[in-house]
């Protein structure tokens, strides 16, 4: 019997993440501060993935899953196996951008992101009012947060005229030769 | 730590003279893009990092102090990244055009106290923090502990030694290095009401008095959510969210306005 590890091997390659470590002890999704809120947790991703089947990978991709996971590391602290599913999840973004089948559902998100992004290649230092002003473009979401405006102008928290990057063109460089665009 | 988090940056500034310590600005610094890049692209995560510590190193700086845990975490992955593999050290040197050794010492703001001010703390301490406190520690203060290699990954007490240093009594508690919902703050503020939730609910049951952290991020998560977190947890949770370096200020005698005090959204007057 031959075995399919087409994509297991891709991870690895990318990532240096071997997921067939992984002996579905649990304590990921045990430690795992949002397992509640996926569509399914990071132990599950991993069995999905270990399949290497093309339709699981697909729906790993496209769940809320990967953009939910916060990066906190919890995970990978109590990994006996210390795979490294942060980093993992870091490529399985990029993949599902990449893709163009990022979860509806985590859209908002995405949109931080790139709001964030945007920022800092405009001025190379994240300016928090034009982060906030994209973000409510792109997602519509007008009144978010207007009620801390006030009391954050009265404790000196909004910066109006941030500080720039005086080698601009450095920051843009950077951008264009790593992500290229954030639109 | 110039808008939302500018009193964290005033405190850690504000202590310096009182142990004769001089701290410069890296020039011309710019954004570590935190979660952001490293979430989309992992190239633009590691390059905005290495600018920052190649331009410690053009400057002449041997060490750095890195008061954002966030900060912190990703110019520490970039080191211990482009040390580990010298043909991605090599594209990102060129992707920022600039010299890179990763020579630069890089330390988070406890590690700083530790160092600089810990022995002399005792003795500089004019008005006892005379409180139950919960020091909350967070994520990226203690992991990856494979990089950081920076106290114990599940209980660490690096915090609550320094809190009793000037005359606090930390709390044993569950949440000290729980995520708070990090960047999902305004994207998911929900997720984050919970699970900041959790941690201030859990500070204040076992009678913490103040929560101290060491990360802009968690700050304004326990404190400018408040009202999402006490509409969360169905009851009016205050206690106050002080920065680690604002409780070593007050006891020391620094001016609260000089700390920043005033900034917090959870008002700081039963301390």
């Amino acid at each position: 019997m031959t075995t399919n590890h087409a994509i297991t091997s891709r991870i690895q390659q990318a990532t240096e993440v071997d997921v067939d470590l992984c002996y579905q002890c649990g304590k990921c999704t045990a430690g795992c501060v949002l397992a509640d809120d996926m569509e399914f947790p990071s132990s599950y991703l991993i069995r999905l993935l270990q399949t290497n089947k093309e339709e699981n990978y697909n729906k790993v991709l496209q769940s809320n899953t990967i953009w939910l996971c916060l990066n906190c590391e919890n995970c990978i602290g109590r990994c006996p196996k210390e795979v490294d599913i942060p980093r993992l999840m870091d490529y399985l973004r990029t993949e599902s951008i990449k893709r163009k089948c990022v979860s509806p559902n985590a859209k908002p998100i995405l949109s931080f992101h790139k709001s964030f992004l945007n920022s800092i290649r405009n001025t190379g230092k994240l300016n928090e009012i034009n982060l906030i002003a994209e973000f409510k473009l792109r997602t519509m979401r007008l009144w978010q947060d207007v009620k801390l405006v006030p009391s954050m102008l009265v404790k000196g928290k909004l910066k109006f005229l941030p500080e720039t990057v005086k080698n601009r063109k450095n920051i843009i460089r950077i951008f264009n030769r790593t992500i290229k665009n954030t639109k | 730590m110039q808008g939302t988090s500018r009193e964290y940056n005033e405190s850690v500034k504000a202590l310096a003279p009182f142990f004769d310590i001089e701290l410069t600005d890296i020039e011309d610094w710019n954004c570590c893009g935190a979660t952001a890049a490293h979430s989309v692209n992992k190239n633009l995560s590691l390059a905005l990092p290495a600018r920052i510590l190649a331009l410690a190193e053009e400057q002449g700086m041997k060490e750095i102090v890195v008061p954002c845990a966030s900060c912190f975490n990703r110019l520490s992955v970039t080191q211990y990244e482009l040390a580990q593999d010298n043909e991605l050290r090599k594209k990102i040197t060129e992707t920022i055009d600039m010299p890179y050794e990763g020579t630069v010492k890089i330390l988070n703001v406890v590690q700083f106290i530790d160092q600089y001010i810990k022995d002399k703390l005792i003795e500089k301490t004019v008005k006892p923090f005379d409180y139950k406190v919960a020091c909350y520690y967070g994520c990226l203060l203690v992991r990856p502990h494979k990089i950081l290699k920076f106290d114990r990954v599940e209980d660490p007490t690096s915090m609550d030694e320094l809190m009793k240093m000037i005359g606090s009594t930390p709390i044993e508690w569950g949440f000290k290095t729980e995520c708070c919902g990090a960047g999902l703050s305004v994207s998911r503020t929900d997720l984050v009401a919970k699970l900041s939730g959790n941690i201030v609910k859990d500070a204040a049951d076992r009678g913490a008095e103040a929560i101290i952290v060491a990360c802009p991020m968690c700050h304004s998560n326990l404190d400018m959510r408040r009202p999402e977190i006490n509409k969360y947890l169905k009851e009016d949770v205050t206690v106050p969210v002080i920065y680690l370096t604002q409780a070593i200020g007050l006891a020391v005698g620094a001016d609260p306005s000089k700390l920043g005090l005033q900034r917090h959204f959870v008002k700081v007057t039963t301390l």
